[in-house]
């Protein structure tokens, strides 16, 4: 079973959390504290494996995780997972936050914590995992994310057109960094007013012509040969 | 357009979303708290409106909030507000919010019972996936009674996304509602072959969950979960089901055997590090579960070893980890193997990852051995010194102790270097484990008497030197060896050269800086002390020395009179007493030293931990009874002060001389206890302010600056360990030299340096140890129960689940359906809501809870009335919600009946398990099987049922009276040389293993076909004795029939209709490579018909072929499945195909293929459904069936062995059985019934049937002809 879920940045801000057992808030924040705390203190090329979380299940549990760019992924498991697997597992969610988001970096992760919990649904239930073949992940994220674009959404997808053609407009000369912009730009519109999201949209890609991307950072990392670890999912 | 430019801002203006939130904290990051509180008064706001839409805007920025640590469990109400949306979007957003922040005791929860059932029954899949994985968060008790049967249903949808949520959330329901397990486990398990792979392995995880709690009740479930691991090709099931075997290997050693081959396969062929390591795993655990007993079971261990190994040596630190981590189970069953890799083990200590270091440290508990123990240690002490982290350090500390003192001390040989290396370690600042060096020192000084002297005089510098190690006794808790000291100089003070110096070292003023309990110790031993000065002062002539020894202690003790700590006061106060009393009569020149002494007389003989709870209640002695009359409750609150001493008492001191001076004393406390209480002044604290600080709560946290000394502290005039490292190796060649002198020069060279190294257990035996040292046994009351403990956590939710699967249902036991809107629980209902208030229903409803579990088996239907009836209380909350649906009339009570599977036969599956363990051969070895099949097709479908002996068990599809039942004897000569021939190949595998050699396989045949006519009638009855009660066995049949085959391959399969679709078939071939090169890259092609197709992936063209899943090595089999689509089904399908392959060798590669004709049998079609003796009756009186009639003659077999046939081969079950007479059920996957009257007489068999397709029936009747026809 995998007991918690927690994905926090360099400086242990919470950007994701999801308990699969109760606890108070109070509890919460500490257990995130406590984790950042034992992860944040190891070198990079040690193992991924830690004992020692004395706040959820304590001995029989271990934290598996791993640090892409800014973004710590820890996953809180007992000892009926593989370690292994469950690194592979965290893997697959990163990249499967990827496609979903395109070139993924933590500013997705900060202002759609939503739509991160709604793809983690699709890998993990209650605890336990739930799929792990990504273009299956993707394709029913995929078809959730449109059959929601089709119902009235006065938030998103209401004005949607209207703040494209006025963003457009405002956009026409400083949107040109990347080929990919446009699109990018369009999916960033849909909830950013046009002077944040223009903002935003800069924020974004200075971070990501910095290499910042996760995913990136992660192949220039020294990796435990991905091939071999991978063959188990792919 | 610009009128819906300026609408949307102005909803932006009122509403900020997620997004906004987010921005908004980070850009007040100076007062975020403030900023959030007014952003929460906005959702307050936002709350409050009616539109749905910016309900669930803020709902979507609370749980942003809850993320944040923010407590919303305020606006419950509104999250299930936002649930109950008929926008997928906006219920996502709600269960969103419900899974992160809902649980167990909020109370809103049960309001939501209709919402999921209705969201669960939604046609929109991802209503239900939405719902499903909401509920898998916070499904409650209630809820999960109340939805268990929506959710079983759920688990046979025709999406296979539903289904794996289903069967997913179906262990959170087991969890929460054990009594629900029972009637969905049939579903379950059925599952488990679901064709999606997602389900597949949602239903795995499910079951290895709850194996692992309690694996015992799923060991029926072995041969099915063998099957799996020898078919899929999904590693994340195969971790799964791998990791579930190594939990029940523990339980059934015969499961072990079974397992290890796949399993080495496995591990040989794999290129999944985390499999490997899986298989590693559980191989390790099968070996240790088999004591012994195993041919080639070191063959095994090194091979795990050797892999492992493998794993250590590699450069990622994780599989470096995990490789030390599963090395250390080795270790403690198979020590040897493990210790020929130290040298591997020694260099992980060196790591620069801790976790790897710790990993390491497990290990070299097992690696020592009475020659390097010391060289070990002294490796370790250094560690200690580098080591900056203190958990590292203590990590260190307690594991230098665990290897020092492991089964009594077996590997110190010299005591003297373990209490110097128990000195050294004093030097530790701020470690923990200051208590477990004491109790260690005790212990040694204690136990082994031969050290006491050297113990006494180490201790005494320790006392001397007390200030080095009391630097700042709050954080430091290595203070606590002072307690350990002071004890043993007290004791043994007679082996102390100067106790006057000890006596004031431990009367010196600082001492009142230390804890209480070390005080207390310092002042009782202070008196031990004392009585051994006087002794030998008194021996002199000098009189005024011993006085000014009892002058010192009356001026010294008042000082602990004085402490805040009672046990200190107490003590210090009768010493204190007695020391002036005893000063009086040395002033009148009396001698007192014999008598003081005798306050200390004897000897403290060690007593084992567990001594005091062995001892075993004399009989007819009840502890619990009341002596006297139970006193009143003032009265006993006067005792309660007295268990202050208690803790502590409990170490070592103990009241050894009651009888001396007990008036005196008892007197003189009295008194001092009516002063105290007469003084008003006398506070219970002392006036040592300094003490109060110290224990005072709370000052752990304020700073103290650490003083860095760079040079380790040394106590002055402790020896150090190392020389004694030196003197021992001295010591032990000078003995090796004494002892060996013929064959000194060779010892030399294994001496000295290298000499350290592990030589072997010879070697071993010839250290002799310094001391002659007499180890003291601890002392047990006589006889004392052997027992161990059994601590189990009572509060485990798993236990509940502690439930026996096999057992058939009983009727009680179903789940409960929507029955509580019965009519008459409607009654029911409006009577308790006039009566019972809703709060007291609820408490009601605990109460029924417990009272049900208590008398679970007994009245079961009468609780669950009554949970029908406390159900409704809370529905009162949901009519308010959801409007009138609930009083819609629903008479649904009934419809439990269906979707109950039948009962499962409990006989039937642990035979079937004896079976499949004790005869059946290990699938994989069909590689063997097949020989006999080369030369005798015939024989083939004989072995090959044995080799699926395994999947025949697994379907448990032969009912009881068929499995059970037996033919009087084999029909005929051949046959029984058929089984016998299986059998021998069987015995011919474990031989070609041992003596790994290749033989012509045509002799080898021979020469054990000749060998087991010999012996074969003994052989069988063994066998048989393991098998069944009954006469003999059913020799074993398969539903593998062989496809097609050539030089390179083989090809066997068998075609089982689906059950969850109407219209697929699936088809399982096993692939056997019989030549010595390796196969790869096949691929199956059919061509398809237009009634029966192959079911390609999308994307895929009609013609294309599916590649096989995996490569086959030489000698090798596995297993693949391919579904077909099939239209009709009333009459049997021939399809031609092809395998094609590349036959590899190391030379050179060729293409070849294989063609075949699948040959689908209407038989395939049906599927084994158990039936009930009356539905069975209302189906042929229903009249819809159409008749037919077939008669088999000369058929000699028994009629049990006949049932058993159709039911195999022809997948129907037996409904009722009267003598020569049986009726029989069957259904296809289309839904038809096939319903038999098999009648016998006189070697004439006939079979009356009934079916709605008439021609299905034709075509069913004659392959069952064609069956018996063949045998």
């Amino acid at each position: 079973m995998i007991k918690a879920i927690l994905i926090f940045n360099n400086h242990g801000k919470p950007r994701l959390s999801k308990f699969y057992e109760h606890y108070s808030e109070d509890t919460e924040q500490q257990i995130i504290r406590e984790t950042f705390h034992l992860v944040s203190k190891r070198d990079e090329n040690v193992c991924n494996f830690l004992e020692g979380g004395m706040l959820i299940g304590g001995s029989e549990n271990k934290l598996i995780y791993r640090h892409y760019a800014t973004l710590y992924f820890v996953f809180c498991v007992d000892s009926s997972e593989s370690e292994l697997g469950i690194l592979d597992l965290i893997q697959v969610f990163v990249e499967t936050l990827d496609k979903c988001f395109e070139n993924v970096c933590e500013l997705d992760l900060i202002f759609h914590v939503d739509k991160v919990h709604n793809i983690l649904a699709e890998m993990v239930m209650g605890g336990m995992v739930l799929e792990t073949n990504m273009n299956e992940i993707i394709m029913q994220v995929d078809a959730q994310n449109k059959m929601e674009k089709s119902e009235f959404f006065p938030f998103f997808s209401l004005f949607a057109d209207v703040y494209l053609s006025v963003y457009q407009a405002g956009q026409v000369d400083t949107g040109r960094h990347r080929r990919g912009a446009r699109t990018r730009r369009i999916r960033r519109k849909e909830h950013e007013s046009p002077r944040n999201a223009q903002e935003h949209q800069h924020w974004r890609h200075q971070h990501k012509s910095a290499k910042l991307t996760l995913l990136q950072i992660v192949a220039a990392r020294w990796l435990p040969r991905p091939a071999d670890v991978h063959q188990c999912l792919l | 357009m610009a009128l819906k430019i300026v609408k949307g801002s102005i909803d932006r203006m009122f509403d900020k979303n997620l997004q906004d939130l987010v921005r908004g904290i980070r850009n007040h990051k100076e007062d975020e708290a403030k900023y959030i509180s007014t952003c929460i008064d906005e959702i307050k706001q936002e709350l409050k409106q009616d539109n749905i839409a910016v309900k669930a805007n803020a709902v979507c920025k609370l749980t942003y909030l809850q993320m944040l640590g923010y407590d919303v469990s305020w606006a419950a109400f509104n999250i299930v507000e936002v649930m109950s949306s008929s926008k997928f979007t906006y219920k996502r957003i709600g269960y969103l919010a419900a899974s992160q922040c809902f649980h167990e005791s909020t109370d809103v929860i049960m309001l939501t019972t209709n919402q999921i059932r209705k969201d669960l029954s939604s046609p929109n899949q991802y209503d239900t996936g939405v719902a499903l994985t909401g509920l898998s968060c916070f499904v409650t008790p209630d809820l999960a009674r109340d939805l268990a049967n929506d959710i079983m249903t759920l688990m046979s949808h025709t999406k296979p996304y539903i289904r794996k949520k289903a069967v997913l959330i179906m262990y959170k329901v087991f969890l929460k509602y054990p009594e629900s397990l029972r009637p969905a486990f049939p579903r379950l398990k059925e599952k488990l072959e679901d064709p999606d792979p997602g389900v597949q392995s949602a239903a795995v995880n499910v079951i290895c969950e709850l194996a692992r709690r309690n694996p015992k009740n799923y060991l029926s479930l072995a041969p099915l979960f063998f099957k799996l691991m020898t078919s899929s090709t999904n590693n994340w099931v195969l971790i799964k089901i791998i990791k579930l075997f190594g939990a029940l290997t523990p339980l059934e050693p015969r499961l072990g055997k079974k397992l290890i081959e796949p399993l080495t396969n496995l591990i040989h062929s794999t290129s999944a590090m985390s499999l490997l390591y899986e298989c590693v795993n559980t191989v390790i655990a099968v070996l240790i579960s088999l004591s012994s007993g195993m041919p080639n079971h070191s063959a095994s261990i090194q091979l795990c070893v050797q892999k492992l190994r493998i794993l250590i040596e590699d450069s990622d630190q994780n599989l470096k980890y995990l490789g030390l981590l599963a090395m250390s189970k080795i270790l403690k069953t198979h020590p040897k193997s493990v210790q020929s890799h130290k040298d591997l083990i020694l260099q992980c200590l060196d790591d620069k990852d801790e976790s790897i270091r710790l990993r390491a440290l497990d290990l070299l508990y097992g690696m020592v051995s009475k020659k390097n123990l010391m060289e070990i240690v002294k490796k370790l002490m250094l560690h200690v010194d580098k080591a900056e982290g203190t958990t590292y350090r203590d990590e260190l500390l307690t594991k230098i102790i665990d290897i020092c003192s492991q089964s009594n001390y077996q590997y110190i040989t010299n005591f003297e270097w373990y209490i110097s290396i128990l000195v050294e370690l004093t030097r530790l600042e701020g470690t923990r484990h200051g208590h477990l060096i004491a109790s260690q020192m005790l212990d040694v000084a204690i136990r082994v008497k031969a050290i006491r002297e050297f113990a006494v005089a180490q201790m005494a510098t320790l006392l001397d030197n007390a200030h080095l190690l009391t630097g700042n006794t709050q954080r430091n808790g290595i203070c606590e060896v002072l307690y350990a000291a002071a004890w043993i100089c007290g004791e043994f003070s007679e082996h102390l050269e100067n106790p006057m110096q000890t006596l004031e070292a431990m009367l010196r003023p600082k001492v009142a800086t230390l804890p209480g309990h070390i005080q207390a110790v310092y002042v009782q031993n202070a008196a031990k002390l004392f009585a051994t000065v006087l002794r030998s002062q008194e021996g002199n002539t000098d009189r005024t020395a011993a006085q000014e020894t009892s002058q010192l202690m009356i001026d010294r003790l008042p000082l602990f009179v004085q402490s805040a700590n009672l046990e200190v006061q107490e003590r210090a106060s009768c010493i204190l007493q007695l020391v002036k009393y005893i000063q009086k009569l040395q002033q009148k020149d009396v001698e007192v030293a014999e008598e003081v002494n005798a306050l200390f007389a004897g000897e403290l003989n060690p007593v084992a931990p567990k001594a005091q709870k062995k001892v075993p209640v004399p009989e007819g002695l009840d502890l619990d009874a009341w002596i006297n009359e139970p006193p009143s409750e003032s009265e006993s609150e006067d005792e309660k002060p007295r268990t202050m001493f208690t803790r502590e008492e409990t170490k070592h001191s103990r009241p050894r001389h009651t009888e001396v001076d007990e008036k005196e004393l008892a007197k003189r406390r009295e008194v001092r206890k009516q002063e105290q209480a007469s003084n008003p002044f006398y506070i219970k604290s002392s006036p040592s302010s300094q003490k109060v600080y110290q224990e005072a709560p709370g000052v752990d946290h304020i700073p103290v600056v650490q003083i860095d000394l760079s040079v380790p502290l040394k106590v002055p005039g402790l020896p150090m360990s190392d020389q004694y490292v030196k003197l021992e190796e001295e010591r032990r060649q000078k003995d090796r030299a004494d002892k060996k002198k013929k064959e000194k020069k060779k010892r030399k060279e294994k001496g000295g340096r290298r000499g350290k190294r592990d030589s072997g257990p010879e070697s071993e035996e010839d250290i002799t140890p310094a001391h002659m040292v007499d180890i003291v046994t601890e002392e047990m009351p006589e006889n004392a129960l052997p027992s161990d403990d059994d601590d189990k956590d009572p509060n485990d939710p798993h236990k509940a689940l502690d439930i026996d699967l096999d057992r058939p249902l009983a009727d009680s036991e179903k789940l409960p359906v929507r029955s509580h809107r019965s009519s008459e629980a409607l009654k029911t209902m409006a009577e308790e809501v006039e009566v019972v208030a809703p709060q007291e229903a609820k408490k009601k409803g605990g109460k029924e809870k417990k009272e049900k579990k208590k008398d679970k088996e007994k009245d079961r239907k009468k609780s669950k009335e009554e949970k029908k009836k406390k159900k409704h209380k809370h529905d009162e909350g949901e009519e308010d919600l959801m409007g009138g649906q609930t009083e819609e009339p629903m008479v649904q009570s009934e419809t439990t009946n269906d979707v109950v599977a039948p009962p499962p036969t409990t006989t039937a599956e642990v035979s079937d398990l004896d079976f499949w363990l004790s005869n059946a051969p290990v699938p994989s070895n069909s590689q063997e099987v097949a020989v006999t099949a080369v030369t005798a097709p015939a024989a083939a479908a004989a072995a090959a049922a044995a080799a699926a002996a395994a999947a025949a068990a697994a379907a448990a599809a032969v009912p009881p009276a068929a499995s059970g039942s037996a033919p009087d004897s084999e029909p005929d000569e051949p046959k029984d040389a058929e089984v016998d021939e299986s059998k021998s190949s069987k015995h011919k595998k474990k031989k070609q293993k041992k003596e790994k050699e290749e033989k012509d396989k045509k002799k080898k045949k021979k020469h054990h076909h000749h060998r087991h006519h010999s012996d074969g009638a003994g052989e069988e009855s063994v066998q048989n004795g393991t098998v069944e009660e009954e006469e003999e066995p059913l020799p074993p049949m398969s539903n593998y029939c062989l496809l097609a085959e050539n030089s390179y391959i083989k090809m066997v399969c068998d075609i089982q209709g689906n059950l969850q679709d109407g219209s697929q078939v699936v088809v399982s071939l096993i692939f056997e490579n019989k030549c010595d090169s390796f196969l790869k890259a096949m691929e199956f092609n059919v061509l398809d018909s237009l009634n029966s197709r192959l079911q390609r992936p999308d994307g895929a063209g009609p013609h294309d072929g599916l590649t096989v899943p995996f490569q086959l090595p030489p000698g090798v089999s596995n297993e693949a499945r391919f579904v077909f689509t099939v239209k009709s089904i009333v009459m049997p399908q021939k399809l031609k195909g092809t395998l094609a392959f590349i036959v590899k060798n190391e030379d050179s590669s060729t293409h070849e293929k294989l063609d075949f004709k699948l040959h689908f049998t209407c038989t395939s079609y049906l599927i084994t459904t158990p039936c009930y003796s009356d539905a069975f009756a209302k189906l042929l009186e229903s009249g819809d069936l159409k008749a037919s009639s077939v008669k088999l003659e000369g058929i000699v077999m028994p009629f049990p062995h006949l049932l058993a046939r159709i039911c195999f081969h022809h997948h129907f079950s037996v409904v009722e059985r009267i003598d020569s007479c049986a009726s029989m059920y069957s259904r296809s996957i289309q839904g038809h019934h096939v319903c038999l009257l098999v009648k016998t007489a006189d070697q004439t068999v006939s079979i009356d049937a009934k079916c709605d397709e008439p021609s299905l029936l034709s075509n069913v009747l004659d392959e069952i002809k064609l069956t018996f026809s063949q045998c």
